[in-house]
C-alpha cells in the first residue's frame, strides 16, 4: 500500500488574480486530468512546509478544462503562503471531498442564491454551472451582499449576471463609498425587492455565521420550505475524510455529510450555526 | 483450536523468542503505575498490571506519526511515509481490545487510513482476561467489555501457575506453533478455567444506574442538560481525558521543515476536542468556545455520536479519563446524573 489518503498530488498554480485586497483567485492545474468535482465540494490545499487547509472549489465543473479555481482569503498560515505565490508555483491537492449541492434536484426549479461576502466563492461553482445549463432551471435570482464596494468578488461576472435578462442579480453593500451608486444596506434589505413562488424555489446561501440567522429568517419569511434551503458551512479540517474530528457538528462531519447541508436536516443541530 | 496451557515459566522463553522477530510491547511498571512499552527484558512484563497510563492505541496510532516527507528544492516532491514494525502487542485487557476493534472500524471505513492499517496488519494481539477489577473507576461490566470472544489473535486466562491459551485466529495459531511451548488443556485445566471465569463476574460491580443500550437516546434528550455547565465550570481544558482514552482518535496535522529549508515532514499528532482551538476556523469563529460545549461534545461522542456512525459505543469503561482528571470529572457520574435527572 503506497498511496495514502493524506498524501497530496503535487500540481501547479497556472494563474493568480487579485480580486480584493484580501482575496485572490487561483487557477490550478487539475492533478490528474480533470478534478471531477461537484459544485459545493472542497479540496485540501497544501503549501509544503506550511501546512494544509480546506478550500471550497469556486469554479464550475462545466468550465473545468483541466483546471479549477479557488478563491482564497488571506487569513491564516496556509492562505498567507498561497497569497505570496507566483504563477508556476507548486501546490498540493487532495480531493475533491465532501457533499456538494444536489444539482439534479434543482433542475426545473427557481433558484435563489443568497451569498454574503466570501460566501460567493463556493456558490459561484453552482451559479456558473446553472448559467451554463441555463435552460434546465427556472428563475435564477442572486442576492449578494458585502461589507463595502471594494469587497465585492468576481466583479466582471457580477456585471455579466446583472446585465443578463435571464438572471435577476441584486447587489448591496453594508456601507457605500464615493464609487458606489448601488444599493446600500445589509443583505436582508434586498429580500423585499423580490417576489418569488416559494414552493418552486430552492434557496442556496453561504456566508459568515452571523449572516445565516438573518438570511434564514428572510427565506423562511418568504415561505420557502426548510427542505428547499441549502447552506454551505465552514469548519476547521485536518484530514477532509472524516477521521481527524475537527469539523464535527455534533454527530455530523462537515467534511463528509457537508459542507453543503439541507436546512431541514441541520436545523436541529445546535452547533451548526 | 483446542485450548492449550502455557506454564508461567514458559512465558519468558516465549517472549525472548518473539523478540528475535518482533517488537514485543507489553505492560511494564513505571513508578507506581504501568505503561505499555517495548520489551527489552521479559522479566519486566507485568501481567498483574491494573491499568496503563496510556491505552495500547499508542502502538497503532502513535502520539506523533509521520505521514509524508517532502523536498523543498526546485521540484517540490512529496512521498508517503508508512512506518511499520512487526509487533506483538501483549497483555491487552478486553476493554482496550474492544477499543482497538473500534479503531479498526474507524480507520478502515470510507477512506482507509494507510498509516494505521499498515501497522495494524503487522500487529499480533494477545489479550488477557481480567479476573479482578483494576480499581473502583473501571466500569467495563456496564460497557460489556469485561470479556471478549473476538478481536485478538490469542487470548490468555490465568489459572494458578499457568495460562489457558486460546488461539482465535490463524496468525495466533501459527505464532503458538512456532514460538510457544504449550500443552493441551486437560479436564482439570478446564475445571480451573470454569472456576476462575465463574468467580470473576461477582467481583466486578455495575457503576451505571441504567442499561448502556439506553445511552444514545438518553444523551439525545440531554443536549441542554445543566450538567454541561457544571462540567464546563470545573474542566481545566487540559485534554488529558482524551489523551488517555482508548477510543479517542482525533488528530492534528502539521508540517515541519529542516534548518536548511530543503526538506520537511508532514506529521499528525493526537489532538483533543477539549482544547480551545480545536473547532476554531481561520476566520476566528470558534464553534465550541465554551468548555461546557467541549465536555458535552466528548461525552456525546462516547455515548452517542460514535455509536451513530459505527454502531458501537465510543466508551469501553476503562475508567482512565476518571483517574486522570485533575478536576475529578467522572464520566460515570456524568452519565448517572443525566439518567437520574430524567426520572
Amino acid at each position: 500500500m503506497e498511496k495514502s489518503i493524506y498524501t497530496p498530488d503535487m500540481t501547479r498554480v497556472i494563474d493568480i488574480e487579485e480580486l480584493t485586497s484580501l482575496e485572490k483567485l487561483f487557477t490550478i492545474k487539475s492533478p490528474n486530468g480533470e478534478l471531477g468535482h461537484e459544485p459545493g465540494q472542497f479540496v485540501m490545499v497544501s503549501v509544503l512546509g506550511v501546512g494544509e487547509a480546506p478550500i471550497s472549489i469556486s469554479s464550475s465543473p462545466s468550465r473545468s478544462n483541466g483546471h479549477f479555481e479557488l478563491c482564497v482569503r488571506q487569513v491564516g498560515n496556509v492562505t498567507n503562503a498561497l497569497h505570496a505565490m507566483q504563477p508556476g508555483a507548486k501546490v498540493g491537492i487532495r480531493g475533491p471531498f465532501g457533499t456538494g449541492f444536489p444539482i439534479e434536484k434543482m433542475r426545473g426549479k427557481d433558484l435563489l442564491f443568497a451569498p454574503g461576502g466570501l460566501g460567493l466563492a463556493p456558490l459561484r461553482s453552482l451559479i456558473n454551472q446553472v448559467v451554463d445549463e441555463r435552460s434546465s432551471f427556472g428563475r435564477v435570482i442572486i442576492l449578494y451582499g458585502t461589507k463595502g464596494p471594494s469587497d465585492l468578488l468576481f466583479r466582471d461576472e457580477l456585471d455579466e449576471w446583472v446585465a443578463r435578462d435571464d438572471i435577476e442579480c441584486l447587489i448591496t453593500v453594508d456601507r457605500g463609498d464615493e464609487t458606489w451608486d448601488g444599493h446600500v444596506g445589509v443583505i436582508t434589505t434586498l429580500f423585499p425587492e423580490i417576489t418569488i413562488n416559494p414552493r418552486n424555489t430552492i434557496a442556496i446561501t453561504c456566508g459568515p455565521p452571523i449572516m445565516y440567522r438573518f438570511v434564514l429568517m428572510e427565506l423562511l419569511g418568504k415561505g420557502i420550505p426548510e427542505s428547499q434551503i441549502y447552506l454551505s458551512l465552514e469548519r476547521r479540517m485536518k484530514c477532509g475524510v472524516g477521521k481527524c474530528g475537527h469539523c464535527q457538528i455534533e454527530s455530523l462531519y462537515c467534511c463528509q455529510d457537508g459542507p453543503v447541508f439541507n436546512y431541514a436536516k441541520i436545523k436541529g443541530f445546535e452547533e451548526a450555526l | 483450536m483446542n485450548l492449550k496451557v502455557l506454564d508461567k515459566r514458559a512465558i519468558a522463553p516465549l517472549v525472548e523468542a518473539l523478540m528475535d522477530d518482533y517488537r514485543v510491547v507489553g505492560p511494564q511498571a513505571k513508578g507506581s503505575k504501568f505503561t505499555f512499552e517495548a520489551v527489552t527484558d521479559p522479566a519486566n512484563l507485568r501481567f498483574d498490571y491494573d491499568t496503563t497510563i496510556l491505552p495500547p492505541k499508542k502502538v497503532l496510532l502513535p502520539p506523533q506519526e509521520r505521514l509524508a516527507t517532502f523536498t523543498l528544492q526546485e521540484d517540490l516532491q512529496v512521498k508517503t511515509v508508512l512506518e511499520t514494525e512487526p509487533t506483538v502487542l501483549l497483555g491487552v485487557h478486553t476493554c482496550d481490545l474492544k477499543a482497538i476493534q473500534l479503531l479498526d472500524e474507524v480507520f478502515s471505513k470510507d477512506f482507509p487510513d494507510a498509516q494505521y492499517l499498515a501497522q495494524r496488519e503487522q500487529t499480533i494481539l494477545i489479550s488477557l482476561e481480567c479476573l479482578s477489577p483494576c480499581d473502583e473507576h473501571s466500569f467495563c461490566k456496564d460497557m460489556g467489555t469485561l470479556t471478549a470472544s473476538e478481536g485478538s489473535d490469542i487470548h490468555l486466562t490465568e489459572i494458578d501457575s499457568a495460562y489457558i491459551v486460546d488461539a482465535t485466529t490463524e496468525a495466533g495459531e501459527e505464532l503458538l506453533a512456532r514460538y510457544a511451548t504449550v500443552r493441551d488443556a486437560t479436564e482439570a485445566d478446564m475445571q480451573k478455567l470454569n472456576k476462575e471465569l465463574g468467580a470473576k463476574w461477582p467481583k466486578f460491580n455495575y457503576q451505571l444506574d441504567f442499561e448502556t443500550a439506553k445511552l444514545p437516546s438518553m444523551l439525545e434528550a440531554a443536549f441542554e442538560h445543566p450538567l454541561w455547565n457544571d462540567l464546563g465550570d470545573r474542566c481545566l481544558a487540559c485534554g488529558s481525558c482524551t489523551n488517555v482514552c482508548p477510543t479517542c482518535y482525533c488528530f492534528n496535522v502539521y508540517d515541519e521543515v529542516d534548518m536548511l529549508l530543503t526538506k520537511g515532514t508532514r506529521s499528525r499528532n493526537w489532538d483533543s476536542c477539549q482544547l480551545d482551538e480545536f473547532a476554531r476556523v481561520a476566520g476566528g469563529e470558534n464553534f465550541r468556545e465554551a468548555r461546557a460545549a467541549r465536555q458535552r461534545h466528548r461525552l456525546m461522542r462516547k455515548g452517542k455520536y460514535i455509536y451513530e456512525k459505527f454502531d458501537e459505543l465510543g466508551c469501553v469503561g476503562c475508567g482512565r479519563c476518571i483517574r486522570t482528571c485533575t478536576a475529578k470529572i467522572s464520566i460515570v457520574e456524568s452519565f448517572n446524573t443525566i439518567h437520574n435527572g430524567k426520572k
